[in-house]
């Protein structure tokens, strides 16, 4: 291939370093920065000095560790009830879209035209304690009178999700807008069917797991409500559920579901202002305690320990998660 | 088994029959629904913006009123936050479109050697959470002060500026992937064409390249400005004293938001899909007009 004097080969270089060098300073330098600062001992009065005291992970990992805990667990319910929201939007805009794929596609995307914290304080307008909500189902007897959503793990999950379901639809979106519809044509045609018993089952289980867990961090008893939803579940999954779509769609989506989790569980469990403007302080999470410790007490050895934690476990969990699902998604989102 | 037979066990049977009624009519009845939901609080915020609470609290609809549309800057501090949430967003979708397209062109037209640790060094900053973003650039910041070689004052006491740098940064990422993906079919042999009948690279470049990408570069600003302007997380952690719209929010949930906010709240989600309409309208005329170079570049 003739490219004449482009292919110099220190062209692609000056291309690059303006770029590259102000990702090295300014993300990864501070990363370091950061891991030294949390081998800092002092205080904001009397200044820091670099002591290399490598106890304190061990003091805030033992310190922290049920925040920790708690943002592993809202990031994770989040991100599974961001996909199971997302994956049949997804499913429906890709498939059934016709003439309004764009519109439904700009109506997914429209909320990120709009303050993050606005939409959050907007939910607190919704989810008030007499609200439009709340106010009729109270008026109408159907919840007692001191029933609330806000400052509950319910507001700071259900806002999280909120907050990030389109990081979750738009890559299932993708995955599944590219799959070629004659290959479920194909699947049809060599007898593949409804899938039962299979859908009753996975209906079943799933939607009676997903109502459990949400009636159980309302504070109710799930047993009733967590019936009801297999039933529901195992009927939907029943009629919905085809062999070509467990066959073929669903494997042929994998790279979608694991750009969608990722991009939704990483800004999910470092977020924090879900908790601090839908929760209360029982519910927590550990970017509340790094932004109070850097901002609001100033003990950056402990905030920047933290901070560094949270950035290992992100990276470890991601590689593990790239194993697992044994996909080259990892770089292929960034190429 | 007769032809017959086979077309009688084919007819669907009454199960069949509500399966296709409930893909049919359950799933666009749920997308209407997710979709309702995802512009709910948009609607709020909208909605909110026409009110006249009583006190200062803006959290139930009171009376319809177009105060605040006609005095929409009228609080003490929320013009300078506007105004540096502007010039940030302005200046750092700039440098981040111009760094990050050059990277990205770097990366879809060579093969060098580094590419992987380039990948590698654009994918991290998206998957690292904004908080862990925010703090490390917030600690070296403050241990910028004992470096020797820094000039007081220019990367501490936080600033505007260390606001600028930190957005600079996160947007590059996004600018890379949003014009990469623009990129990939782009058509190299009209870039060859020129240089053959005699056209030199910075000719070429601008002629025939910069046209054929530029609806990738403008895609990327205006994600880039989107997420400049919007940003809470990484800017509180880098503004020390500063403020910018978002967190003149969050300084003023505390205390009650003012209806002031929601109608610039307003004026932004209103501009953003205004320019999304445009660009796609302008888009599709350049696709109608199939890679032929822009009048503006011929002068």
């Amino acid at each position: 291939m003739k490219r004449l004097r482009l292919s110099r080969a220190s062209a692609p270089y000056f291309l690059l370093v303006p770029g590259l060098a102000w990702l090295v300073v300014f993300y990864v330098y501070p990363a370091i920065q950061m891991f030294l600062v949390s081998l800092w001992t002092g205080n904001i009065t009397e200044g820091f000095r670099q002591t290399f005291n490598w106890s304190i992970y061990g003091e805030s990992l033992s310190e922290y560790w049920p925040w920790i805990l708690r943002s592993a667990e809202y990031g994770g319910l989040a991100t599974l009830f961001a996909f199971v929201l997302g994956f049949p939007l997804a499913y429906t805009i890709a498939f059934k879209g016709g003439a309004y794929k764009n519109v439904l596609l700009f109506l997914v995307i429209a909320p990120f035209f709009t303050s993050f914290l606005l939409r959050t304080l907007s939910w607190k307008i919704i989810l008030a304690d007499s609200g439009i909500v709340l106010g009729p189902l109270k008026d109408a007897g159907f919840l007692p009178d001191d029933f609330r959503l806000l400052a509950t793990p319910a507001a700071v999950v259900a806002g999280i999700t909120y907050n990030f379901l389109p990081f979750m639809t738009l890559p299932l979106y993708v995955a599944l807008e590219k799959i070629d519809f004659r290959l479920i044509e194909a699947a049809r045609d060599l007898y593949a069917g409804p899938w039962r018993p299979g859908g009753a089952i996975v209906g079943g289980a799933v939607g009676g797991l997903l109502v459990a867990v949400v009636t159980a961090i309302l504070g109710a008893n799930p047993l009733i409500p967590g019936i009801a939803g297999a039933i529901v579940g195992g009927l939907i999954g029943t009629f919905l559920i085809s062999e070509a779509f467990v066959r073929v769609v669903l494997p042929l989506s994998l790279p979608g579901i694991f750009a969608g989790s990722l991009l939704t569980f990483i800004p999910a469990v470092g977020d924090f202002i879900n908790a601090e403007l839908l929760g209360d302080p029982k519910s927590q999470m550990i970017g509340n305690v790094i932004q109070g410790r850097f901002l609001k007490v100033t003990d950056y050895p402990t905030a920047a320990a933290l901070s560094f934690i949270l950035m290992a476990a992100i990276i470890v969990g991601v590689l593990i998660y790239a194993r697992l699902l044994g996909t080259e998604e990892l770089t292929g989102g960034a190429t | 088994m007769s032809a017959a037979a086979i077309s009688a066990s084919r007819r669907p049977s009454p199960l069949q029959r509500f399966g296709v009624a409930i893909e049919r009519f359950l799933l666009p009845l749920y997308t209407i629904g997710v979709t309702l939901y995802l512009i709910l609080p948009v609607a709020v915020m909208i909605l909110f913006s026409f009110n006249d609470p009583t006190g200062r609290s803006n959290l139930i609809f009171k009376k319809f009123s177009f105060d605040a549309w006609l005095d929409p800057l009228g609080r003490i501090g929320l013009g300078d936050a506007v105004r540096n949430s502007l010039i940030v967003a302005f200046g750092s979708t700039l440098v981040a479109t111009i760094l990050g397209t050059l990277i990205a062109l770097a990366l879809v037209r060579y093969s060098f050697r580094g590419r992987n640790t380039t990948n590698m060094l654009i994918f991290l900053p998206m998957s690292t959470p904004e908080i862990v973003l925010g703090s490390s650039l917030l600690t070296m910041f403050i241990a910028s002060t004992k470096l020797p070689f820094i000039p007081e004052g220019l990367l501490y006491p936080l600033s505007i500026r260390t606001i600028f740098i930190a957005h600079v940064m996160f947007n590059i990422s996004y600018v890379v992937v949003t014009v990469k993906a623009r990129l990939q079919g782009f058509p190299r042999h009209l870039e060859e064409a020129a240089m053959d009948l005699g056209a030199n690279e910075w000719v070429t470049f601008w002629r025939v390249t910069f046209p054929l990408i530029l609806p990738g570069v403008v895609a990327a600003a205006l994600l880039a400005f989107s997420l400049s302007i919007d940003d809470y997380v990484i800017t509180a952690f880098t503004a020390g004293n500063a403020q910018t719209f978002p967190l003149y929010i969050y300084g003023a949930q505390q205390r009650g938001i003012p209806v002031q906010v929601n109608v610039i709240g307003t004026i932004i989600f209103g501009s953003a899909v205004l320019l999304v309409i445009l660009t796609t309208l302008w888009q599709r005329r350049q696709a109608v007009r199939d890679f032929a170079p822009l009048r503006t570049i011929e002068k």
